[in-house]
């Protein structure tokens, strides 16, 4: 420990925490060596960032020091207590915390050289230890990663040393241009619908990733434009805020009307790609609203949301597809998705009608036995008579609506439903929450026996809470069907009941706007369950950083 | 928004038509609607159990009585040793749930939350023991030191399951203590799906064998009229030995006795100088040694693994654990070998006689199906919940 402040009447807080530095630097070194070992690197060589000197690969490595001497370096101040003056021995202490890091690589391409543990562990490949060592020899290697390391953890440490200023700009900086570089797909088919194709074949490089000239230009457009603009738009803002009530609900609703309208533009635009992505991401929005009615208004957990995506799924399948094998009436998909909408409701009544008394943990995990049952009955060959066991429905057909059909093949008309569909769930949640069914749910969820005592019926509004959730799940699942065409149990894992969770929880539960953004940022980037992202080399991965992420939340930003 | 929102305290009502004594009559017939509806669930429970095994009396008496071919035209009857093999098998798995069973019902009995990733650490254990009992055939030690190979390959398991019990405990629970008890549970959720897919990135997606067992130990022999294999006698038996030697240390020794108080009421042992970060790390790690042991157990009976291995009988063990009254030690061994015998048995003893095609595929749903039927009829388990006042709830 060094000297604290020699003013007594002040309580600094003491200098820099050496101890918990070095904890820091094990950590870094210990999940340095695990991204590796777990084929981050190698995997993701293939998608660069800016072409040719920085990979996705490479970036899975180089933000553990930086990161974590970041957080290694953060304090918190106390109420009485005045923040220490930072000094050159943040930056040190940043630099033992990158060094750690880079111990821990050294370390493990010293062992991947001398040892063959291949058997057990999958990337314990001479591959990984050529990319680690930059196809050099392990001593070059090993330097190179130790300076990296060094110098990724002093500038960690320097984070709190500099101006907050100057740090926010630089945050900025590196933000966007790795956003851009994540988006390119997205924005390269969006300026080709534009025509501009000039201004992508200057940024992007064929591959993915920006070129060297695209970067920098990022990267002077996201120093610029806060500088340009900041103000203006604190202005208007503050303007807005002053104007009385009247007026402001106007500028809200044209704001609302002008993004809508960009919205249902937006497709014809987008490519095919572009378009697909968004009808996927549009569906988990579909199913994210109605998990947030469940759990983040209700306060329920429920862990087999999946089993009324399935219902919904496989009523309209059975109800449109000639294919179907029991009982195939043929109907076309709105009339079909009425009769969906009335089944999954039931099925939301009598899942939730035996659940509803029990406790919290083990709804859950009842919740959770039902899911898994109805995708094991789906799956059966008891009731393959209806609904095809493993072979599924196939031979749906899509959508008519008048001038044309929605089907899997034009995404941008399944994207166009899609939205349609958001809308309507999007409202309807906006309107339940501010409804006296929302704030009765929401009264169940802060304290159950409190909501009953002021005469609020929880069995009741609990299962309207089921049943609503259920409906927008069975929307979902029948525009999901209409647009895959065929329909099989292995779309219904618990897996997807998770990753809607997820998507919930990081959006923040009960927050409408939160869940959209969640679902645009996991589904889009990471993607679906089945359904690739941007990021497509990131499919083997995603799942663990779902885990990650969920742990993570939970732990220090349990509101979303 | 609040941490508190997830929060829901809902009272276990079995047959609680009480709730609604005190209001108008409007609320009355509310409150009864579902209160019937459950009603009308457990009869139909109890009736497809009753008709279900009628028909099975039935066919057993004959398969050609009319009563037999009411529902299943083809039925067969099952003899005497298929029926045995079947229970064997059953219990010998359910000894399995059993052991995982443990860990739910000592954290729950303690930390009052539902430990959603244990079934992953039981996965860890197989994986550990498919690693080391790997690299031991390789050496060729595993067909001619089998025992003491067996041994190891437990001992390691044990230690690794342990440790990541422990540090899972660490690093995701214990700054939660305190938190309302559906978050714990998510971020157990959370800890399940990461454990599984790190073992999906380190070890690759992929089946992986064991090395296959010496014929002295997988042939049958008969004992007390039940032919059994070897395997599912030693599975027996280091259930056996481990509820032992857990009933030992919970019963008998200090740490045991600091564990139980510490279920009673976590700050009344504080005061009583029982450290009790350290107590619920014991817990954790108690529960991580016996689903090591229930890891290697699977090991034996299926000789193959996957990362998914622990979902299944991780929620199984739950239901056992719940069926045998959650927090009662005894309780989840009894409720997994009970849960283990009616999956094994159910599907062919109670389904096939009613007709249903492919219940081999529905044992699973037997599993669920039990422990929404135990939750139903008696939440609190066969042989009564033991937590403390605030976890009863």
């Amino acid at each position: 420990m060094t000297a604290t402040s020699e003013n007594l009447s002040m309580v600094e807080t003491p200098g820099v925490a050496w101890r918990k530095q070095i904890r820091f630097a094990l950590i870094g070194a210990l999940s340095s060596a695990f991204i590796a070992l777990a084929g981050m690197p190698v995997g993701l060589d293939g998608r660069s960032i800016i072409q040719p000197v920085l990979s996705m690969g490479f970036l899975s490595l180089l933000w553990v020091p930086f990161v974590l001497a970041t957080i290694a370096g953060s304090e918190v101040v106390l109420e009485g207590m005045t923040a220490r003056t930072r000094d050159s021995k943040d930056l040190l202490a940043g630099g033992i915390v990158g060094l750690g890091s880079a111990g821990g690589l050294v370390l493990l391409m010293v062992l991947i050289q001398n040892f063959n543990l291949r058997d057990p562990l999958v990337n314990w490949s001479p591959q990984l230890l050529n990319l680690l060592s930059f196809n050099r020899s392990l001593a070059v290697g090993g330097l190179l990663w130790v300076l990296l390391g060094l110098i990724l953890g002093v500038f960690g440490g320097a984070m709190h040393v500099l101006p907050k200023k100057l740090c926010s700009r630089i945050r900025t900086v590196v933000l966007s241009v790795f956003a851009v570089s994540v988006l390119e797909t997205f924005l390269t088919d969006l300026l080709e619908g534009f025509r501009l194709e000039v201004l992508t074949d200057f940024v992007y490089y064929k591959r993915g990733g920006l070129e060297v000239g695209g970067a920098l230009l990022v990267a002077a457009l996201a120093l610029l434009i806060p500088l340009l603009v900041g103000t203006r738009i604190r202005d208007v803002k503050k303007q807005v805020v002053d104007l009385p009530a009247e007026e402001r609900k106007r500028v809200n609703l044209i704001l609302l009307a002008v993004s809508a309208a960009l919205l249902l533009v937006l497709p014809f635009f987008l490519g095919k790609i572009a378009n697909e992505l968004l009808a996927n991401v549009g569906l988990f929005v579909l199913l994210a609203l109605g998990l947030n009615v469940v759990v983040g208004l209700a306060g329920i957990l429920d862990l087999g949301y999946v089993a009324f995506f399935a219902v919904g799924g496989y009523t309209t399948a059975v109800l449109t597809s000639p294919n179907s094998p029991g009982f195939s009436p043929e109907l076309p998909w709105p009339i079909a998705l009425i009769v969906v909408v009335v089944l999954t409701g039931i099925v939301g009544l009598f899942i939730g009608a035996p659940v509803i008394r029990m406790r919290g943990d083990y709804l859950a995990i009842v919740t959770l036995g039902f899911g898994e049952i109805i995708r094991l009955l789906f799956l059966s060959d008891w009731l393959s008579g209806w609904f095809g066991g493993a072979q599924g429905i196939t031979n749906i057909p899509g959508v008519d609506v008048g001038i044309g059909t929605v089907k899997g093949t034009d995404p941008r008309s399944v994207f166009l439903l899609v939205l349609v569909f958001c809308a309507i769930a999007i409202y309807v949640s906006w309107r339940l929450e501010n409804s006296r069914l929302g704030r009765a749910w929401m009264a169940i969820r802060e304290d159950e026996d409190v909501a009953e005592a002021m005469g609020v019926n929880t069995t009741n509004t609990k299962l309207m809470a089921f049943v609503v959730g259920a409906v927008l799940a069975s929307f979902s699942g029948a525009i999901f069907s209409a647009k895959v065409g065929s329909i099989f149990p292995t779309s219904f894992l618990m897996l997807v009941s998770i990753i809607i969770l997820v998507v919930v929880i990081v959006g923040g539960m009960g927050n409408i706007a939160g869940v959209i953004v969640g679902a645009l940022v996991l589904i889009g980037v990471l993607g679906g369950p089945k359904q690739p992202g941007l990021l497509q080399e990131f499919s083997q991965f995603k799942l663990l950083i779902y885990g990650a992420l969920l742990v993570w939340m939970m732990l220090k930003r349990p509101e979303g | 928004m609040h941490l508190g929102g997830l929060r829901c305290n809902s009272t276990t009502v079995t047959l609680g038509t009480d709730v609604a004594t005190t209001h108008d009559a409007k609320r009355i017939s509310r409150v009864l609607w579902v209160d019937r509806f459950l009603t009308f669930i457990r009869l139909a429970f109890v009736v497809v159990i009753a008709v279900g095994l009628f028909a099975f009396i039935a066919q057993q008496i004959d398969p050609q009585n009319p009563l037999a071919r009411w529902l299943n035209p083809d039925a067969t009857g099952l003899t005497a040793p298929q029926f045995k093999g079947l229970l064997v098998t059953g219990l010998a798995q359910g000894a399995m749930y059993g052991l995982i069973a443990l860990g739910y019902s000592m954290v729950y009995g303690v930390l009052g939350f539902i430990n959603f990733a244990h079934g992953e650490v039981f996965m860890v254990g197989a994986m550990s023991g498919m690693i080391t009992s790997n690299k031991l055939a390789d050496a060729g030690l595993w067909e001619d030191a089998f025992l003491f190979c067996l041994a190891f390959v437990v001992i390691t398991s044990i230690l690794i399951s342990t440790a990541v019990a422990v540090i899972m405990e660490r690093i995701a629970y214990r700054p939660l203590r305190g938190a309302p008890r559906l978050i714990p549970l998510i971020t157990s959720i959370g800890v399940s799906f990461f454990l599984q897919n790190v073992s999906v990135v380190l070890l690759g997606p992929g089946a992986k064998s064991y090395p296959s067992l010496p014929t002295w130990l997988s042939q049958k022999r008969s004992l007390l009229g039940f032919e059994i294999e070897g395997t599912k006698l030693v599975v027996l038996l280091t259930a056996a030995v481990s509820m032992a030697g857990l009933w030992f240390l919970v019963e008998r020794t200090k740490t045991g006795k600091a564990m139980r108080a510490v279920a009673e009421d976590k700050e009344i042992a504080a005061l009583m100088g029982i450290d009790v970060n350290r107590t619920i790390v014991t817990t954790f790690a108690v529960g991580g040694a016996m689903a090591g042991v229930a890891g290697i157990l699977w090991g034996i009976l299926f000789r193959s693994v996957i990362h998914t291995t622990g979902f299944l009988p991780g929620i199984k063990a739950f239901s056992a654990a719940v069926v045998g009254g959650i927090g009662n030690l005894g309780g989840a061994m009894a409720g997994g070998l009970s849960l283990g015998a009616a999956e094994a048995t159910a599907p062919l003893v109670l389904l096939e006689p009613l007709g249903v095609d492919g219940v081999s595929q529905l044992r699973d749903a037997v599993a669920f199906a039990v422990l929404i039927f135990v939750l139903l009829v008696r939440p609190s388990g066969l042989f009564g919940e033991r937590l403390s006042e605030d976890d009863r709830a």
